[in-house]
């Protein structure tokens, strides 16, 4: 009972925190965007088909927006009743270009993830249980490789080879994944009832699912959370370059045309999604170490 | 490793070298245009071709080397004076401070890394001077680099509050502001250094990122990101190898960077 007791509480304290990361998101955003420059210049307002009734109509619309507070406000109000705007640049309601685009990204996102942690696993797992240094420097060799070229290189190359944009995104992911899973592991390795075990002739698989993962699992589920955001960074490059029409290809596009309203909704999208990521895997890191105690 | 580490060093001090070199090495410069020849392969003339409007290949690494290298450098220094002044400061004065401060650093951290320059860099008007441009891309790594080592300072600078002889120096009535600058702040300068360390890299990669999408340096200045930005036009990877020159440099130098790490990895963890 006690139990699930803190695990309402830690739930509730990571919702408060989403909530109002992400409420302190929007307002920063709202605040750079009203303070960017060229918020006040309206392409509209040179129109010379436009009488002077209107333009004054639309000079009144942005004196209203002058206050960022009211500005944050009505933005806030607006997204509560699901009118996140239009884009400027494409000219249709952002909410509709999001719905288009996000499953595109989703795919993407999780299909890399699969990819990078089964990699990442793979080696990482075969190192810490060969134990031999050829083979360590081996793998760690690969990953830091793949960590020293820019994702966008990735993104490039995987066009070039033809590859899909997932394993583009798995192979940005990777690195990250494999550098800490590897650390865990070998950690976890080292640890002397895992040491005992094996000296008593225990399976390595039995090692590894009774005593490895249990010791290992929780922080491996927080490089989880972490690897969410890395993979939703990638998307970026990867859809940009490889051309698919995903949410990353539509913020590069939103940023080279200073489409910023509909920026600022994707960066609270995206901030949204990184946030439950970690907290997810907090929470049920949470769990499992409830289970183990 | 500590053959690696030097081997390391050796090659990043001859890559600095050599594009500091550049003006006499390539004293024709990186814009000068060479239109007869304009996407020539490497001859005796050009060792690295030149790029389709017919400007020296070998010239632009050399430059791009250059400003990729020494701006790097300052934005690091930049984002690890703001992470000491945020972090250091956040840990030492604890309770709110310390909330306030983490809380700021958390909403910067929640969003994927090139997720915050690209919306950053689009508040910014896209249509500057080359300098200014490059100056605008390099001041926003710095300006948005320093959370996750205001992260490490502040729970560094936390424990140091703590510490015995800082509870002592206290009880002598050392006012705060000395007592951070003369007893928390010169006990930070190993960590201070491995982040200033481990955020060079990143940055190269990161403006190498934004070049390649066209929100870094503009045109005709050259960089590690624009000059990789040729690589798009590619049909095939083995067309045009020397292309990939930039590259192959890029990885070498960030390679170089992990191994002189490796020791201030450990500091900063």
């Amino acid at each position: 009972m006690q139990r699930q007791n803190m695990l309402a509480r830690k739930i509730a304290r990571h919702v408060l925190t989403v909530a109002a990361t992400v409420l302190l998101g929007g307002f920063l955003s709202a605040t750079l965007l009203r303070l960017a420059p060229g918020f006040d210049v309206d392409e509209e307002q040179l129109d010379p088909r436009l009488n002077s009734e209107s333009v004054q109509a639309l000079r009144q619309e942005r004196l209203e927006q002058h206050n960022i507070f009211r500005f944050y406000f009505h933005s806030l109000q607006r997204a509560a009743h699901g009118d996140l705007g239009t884009s400027i640049s494409l000219g249709q309601p952002v909410s509709t270009l999001l719905r288009e685009r996000a499953p595109l990204t989703l795919r993407l996102v999780g299909i890399g993830l699969l990819l990078s942690w089964a990699v990442a696993m793979a080696l990482a797992l075969s190192a810490a249980w060969l134990r031999i240094t050829a083979y360590d420097a081996l793998t760690t060799a690969i990953s830091g490789t793949f960590l020293c070229i820019p994702a966008a290189v990735l993104a490039l190359l995987s066009v070039l080879w033809n590859v899909p944009g997932a394993l583009a995104v798995g192979l940005i992911v990777f690195p990250r994944v494999y550098r800490y899973s590897r650390n865990l592991l070998a950690k976890a390795y080292s640890l002397p009832h895992i040491i005992t075990a094996r000296a008593k002739g225990l399976s390595e698989l039995r090692i590894l699912f009774w005593h490895v993962v249990p010791v290992a699992g929780p922080q491996l589920l927080a490089v989880a959370g972490v690897s969410v955001s890395i993979a939703v960074g990638a998307a970026i490059p990867v859809e940009a370059l490889c051309g698919l029409a995903g949410v990353g290809q539509l913020a590069w596009q939103a940023a080279l045309a200073r489409d910023l309203p509909l920026l600022m909704n994707i960066t609270i999208l995206v901030t949204l999604v990184t946030l439950l990521a970690n907290s997810g895997a907090d929470v049920i890191g949470h769990m499992l170490r409830g289970q183990e105690a | 490793m500590r053959f690696w580490r030097i081997l390391a060093c050796v090659v990043l001090l001859s890559v600095v070298s050599v594009s500091l070199a550049a003006n006499w090495l390539a004293p024709a410069g990186y814009a000068k245009q060479y239109r007869e020849a304009a996407g020539a392969p490497p001859s005796h003339e050009h060792w690295l071709g030149t790029d389709e409007i017919g400007r020296d290949r070998f010239a632009r690494v050399l430059y791009g080397t250059r400003i990729s290298l020494l701006l790097a450098p300052a934005a690091a220094l930049l984002s690890t004076l703001m992470a000491a002044l945020v972090g250091g400061l956040a840990g030492y004065l604890g309770g709110a401070w310390s909330r306030g401060a983490m809380a700021v650093t958390d909403l910067f951290l929640s969003l994927p890394w090139l997720f915050l320059l690209i919306t950053v860099r689009a508040l910014m008007p896209l249509n500057v001077s080359p300098l200014v441009s490059v100056l605008v891309t390099f001041l926003m790594l710095g300006l948005l680099g320093w959370t996750s080592a205001a992260r490490v300072l502040c729970s560094t600078a936390g424990s140091l509050r703590e510490s015995d002889f800082v509870r002592q120096a206290r009880a002598s009535g050392i006012p705060g502001v000395r007592l951070f600058w003369v007893h928390v702040l010169p006990n930070l300068k190993p960590v201070l250094y491995a982040q200033f360390w481990i955020s060079i890299p990143a940055f190269i990669l990161s403006e190498a990122n934004l070049g390649i999408l066209g929100l870094g340096v503009a045109e005709p200045m050259p960089s590690w990101g624009s000059l990789l930005k040729e690589l798009e036009g590619l049909v095939s990877v083995g067309e045009e190898p020397w292309k990939f020159v930039p590259l192959i440099l890029l990885v070498v130098v960030v390679t170089s960077f992990q191994f002189v790490l490796s020791k201030q990895d450990e500091v900063a963890a």
